[in-house]
């Protein structure tokens, strides 16, 4: 494979650098395990794999901090394992267990973690954009600094209510990151034939929100992007776009024809632009991690997701009365 | 270890495929994601690919063949230093285990005898208080000041909120007390702030969302079911969706058709909402201010005409009623009217002209939808054995449908007659004011059915 020449120079430590590396390297293990137990008919329904997206998720959550939060569409395993939830516990959600994050009643689509800041998980494009500038702009009611990644892809930014939230965001200065993961694609339609200005990154102008593109197969390059939108948010300056070019290897979904793009095409990025390749290139060659040290964290994630998939298939399907449960709550809910 | 490769199943209904196409041949070294096969099926053309490493041992299954069933071996992957002999030997590891078994059959509902509800005829407040006469919109109004004054996480959002004081006037002074942080004027722009406040209300907060009408809230409704009402259960529980939308519902007068629609029945038909539609002042307050402080997404249907009605309303300091029970407005014995909203008007109305001609009527107003206070209305029908329901919604898939089907369910054999729905009629709204009167129900509507079921 042909490491692509790094644009960025790695200003973070050897150690931060191993744990990108790491952390994508799970997200990329555990989508390929999901594909698999898919495959075998473990998982049902819509399943949404995030591989090749890797460096987007993994670069912003290096530049959140305690207590920010985050909100995406559907295809959304890869923030969940970014942001710490529990790999079992995500399989386990994905087999429709009850040791799943929704106790098997959300499935892929559908999940949460108020714990780890973690609101959906949702199937619906563009519903996600304005709940969250809604969870931002409890932040700002409540007074405190933290910011909501706001998570969506270039199909969604299609969509109304998009621009409904961008002009409430700004007006009322949400500390709102708009994340658009343009990975080229919305479903079969590529960018070139459903968008008419391909720099979805300009669109806040029109709302006097900044916005920038950033190489999204470049981990680092989206951590610095994810620094300043922080910093902009968080210092109360209002609403922040990050146009995050990315590519996704597989489908859309399980189902997908692979007939909208050529077979080339996909070659082409996986050997050139390969994210979790240009950070192994990065430790080798700075001589921040040997070849050994890799295989020892390749065991590891192995591990980590051959024990996720062990315990989805070991978690027993919710019990029955299950379907009853959930549905209104009593007592007051503890979101905050 | 040797493993097979199963026949991948590549859409949730795929049973079998044609494996059009081998892309690897025995003995070729695979990564994690190569793509091993072409696999047809019904729909489509789909690679897939490989996903752990090893060295192709042998292939099962050649290209070209059709109706390969899910789960089929199809190839046989080694690991280092085995050979393709020794898996002819040896029998391979399957990395299939069979989908879990189905759930079991649930049992079946339990056979035993219903027991005759009973009407929770508890007073809504206690005897002797000192009541005050109130407007609808004073009323509203108050609910959501005390509210206000008692929880600061309590916010109102709408379009005309704040500076205009309310298209309806239902937020009047709410701005001058609580300031613009807190009474929150938004862009005409539905879809987008019904989203921004279940966000907000995931957030810690619990927003009032005002539509100026129901009408509007179409534009919003996805945001409305989807994400408010089905979130407590996608969440297996973890995230509930406090927040209240509110605004008047139905008809007002002469405003046409894409002004004028009841959305009681839609609404109600949804799980994980609470849906509230009051007739008087009292129910309007004690209702609203429940509604606030429920954990739940709450659709509060209001009604333009009712706004400017009085009705006495307790003095009390904090003074609420409970959702899920219905008020018996009117004691009865000849016939169960049951209604809702300003359908109450046209219940009460007929139940004063019908009482001059010595007929009997007990009224029912429901005052919430979800949950519905069934058992008030079958208790009452054992009695009257005879029901007419009265709303301004549409015919089909009413309330009153679903009531007349709880009866006949429940008190088939109470029932002396067949329950008869008044509603509005089959047609959008007209504009024509004679026309109009005529899609609306009507007190004579309410009458003739009364008479129809009592035979009289």
């Amino acid at each position: 494979m042909v490491a692509r020449k790094s644009t960025k120079k790695p200003n973070v430590s050897a150690e931060d650098l191993k744990q990108y590396y790491r952390d994508m390297l799970l997200i990329r293990r555990f989508e390929e395990k999901a594909g698999q137990l898919y495959g075998m008919g473990l998982i049902g329904g819509f399943c949404h794999l995030y591989i090749g997206q890797e460096a987007v998720v993994v670069g912003l959550e290096a530049a959140a901090e305690e207590g920010d939060r985050r909100i995406t569409t559907y295809r959304d395993h890869g923030h969940m394992l970014a942001c710490g939830m529990d790999p079992n516990g995500v399989m386990a959600e994905l087999t429709g267990r009850e040791g799943g994050y929704s106790r098997g009643k959300g499935g892929s689509m559908h999940m949460f973690s108020t714990e780890k800041r973690f609101y959906g998980g949702h199937g619906i494009v563009g519903a996600n954009v304005p709940l969250g500038a809604g969870l931002a702009f409890a932040d700002k009611y409540l007074g405190n600094d933290r910011v909501t990644f706001t998570y969506f892809g270039d199909g969604a930014a299609n969509q109304g209510q998009v621009y409904e939230t961008f002009n409430m965001a700004a007006l009322w200065q949400l500390p709102v990151i708009f994340v658009i993961e343009n990975n080229q694609y919305a479903m079969g339609t590529s960018q070139k034939r459903s968008t008419s200005s391909p720099d979805i990154y300009t669109r806040g102008q029109a709302f006097g929100i900044p916005g920038e593109a950033v190489d999204g197969m470049d981990v680092l390059a989206v951590k610095e992007a994810g620094d300043k939108a922080v910093a902009h948010c968080r210092s109360g300056a209002g609403p922040y776009i990050l146009e995050i070019k990315t590519y996704r290897y597989r489908g859309h979904s399980m189902s997908d024809p692979a007939k909208y793009r050529t077979r080339e095409e996909v070659q082409k990025m996986r050997e050139e632009k390969d994210a979790i390749e240009h950070v192994r290139e990065l430790l080798v060659s700075g001589g921040h991690a040997t070849e050994e040290d890799l295989k020892a964290i390749d065991k590891e994630i192995k591990d980590v997701v051959n024990a996720s998939a062990e315990f989805a298939k070991e978690s027993p399907e919710p019990a029955l009365e299950e379907l009853w449960t959930d549905i209104i709550a009593d007592a007051a809910p503890q979101n905050a | 270890m040797a493993t097979e490769i199963l026949m991948p199943a590549l859409s949730p209904t795929m049973e079998e495929g044609t494996l059009a196409k081998w892309l690897v041949k025995e003995g070729d070294t695979v990564k994690a994601g190569d793509i091993l096969a072409e696999i047809e099926t019904d729909k489509a053309t789909m690679e897939f690919e490989a996903v752990d490493e090893g060295v192709m041992g042998k292939i099962l299954i050649a290209d070209g063949t059709e109706g390969v069933k899910v789960n089929t071996p199809i190839a046989v992957m080694l690991e280092d230093g085995e050979s393709a002999d020794d898996v002819a030997s040896a029998p391979a590891t399957k990395t299939a285990e069979a989908a879990p078994a189905a759930a079991p059959t649930p049992a079946p509902a339990t056979a035993k005898a219903p027991e005759a509800p009973k009407a929770n005829t508890s007073p809504d407040w206690p005897e002797g208080t000192e009541m005050q006469s109130m407007t609808v919109r004073e009323a509203l109004n108050s609910a959501m000041a005390e509210e206000m004054r008692r929880d600061d996480t309590v916010f109102v959002m709408g379009e005309e909120v704040a500076e205009y004081q309310g298209a309806y006037k239902i937020t009047q002074n709410l701005l001058e007390e609580f300031g613009a942080k807190r009474v929150i004027d938004t862009p005409i722009t539905e879809h987008g702030f019904a989203g921004i406040g279940v966000g907000a209300s995931w957030g810690g907060l619990r927003p009032i969302v005002e539509f100026m009408t129901w009408n509007f809230a179409m534009q919003a409704i996805d945001q409305i079911i989807n994400s408010a009402a089905k979130t407590l259960y996608m969440s297996g529980g973890q995230m509930g969706s406090p927040i209240v939308f509110r605004g008047p519902n139905g008809a007002a007068a002469r405003v046409g058709a894409q002004h004028s629609q009841d959305y009681a029945a839609w609404y109600a038909q949804v799980p994980g909402l609470r849906v509230v539609q009051p007739y008087s002042a009292a129910d309007a307050k004690g209702l609203l201010k429940t509604a606030i402080r429920d954990p739940n997404p709450v659709v509060f249907l209001e009604n333009e005409i009712l706004y400017g009605r009085s009705f006495e309303v307790p003095k009390m300091d904090d003074f609420t009623i409970p959702f899920g029970k219905a008020k018996i407005w009117r004691e009865g014995t000849d016939v169960t009217i049951v209604s809702f909203g300003i359908g109450m008007t046209y219940a009460l109305e007929a139940a004063d002209k019908l009482a001059e001609d010595g007929i009997s009527a007990e009224v029912i107003d429901l005052r919430t939808l979800r949950p519905m206070d069934t058992d008030t209305v079958i208790a009452s029908v054992m009695k009257t054995n005879r029901c007419v329901t009265v709303e301004e919604g549409w015919p089909v898939a009413s309330i009153g449908n679903h009531i007349s089907s709880v009866l006949m369910q429940k008190a088939f054999d109470y029932l002396d007659a067949p329950v008869i729905n008044c509603t509005g009629k089959d047609v959008p709204m007209p504009y024509a004011a004679n026309l109009e009167k005529l899609a609306l129900t009507s007190t004579q509507e309410v009458i003739d059915a009364v008479r129809q079921v009592t035979y009289r």
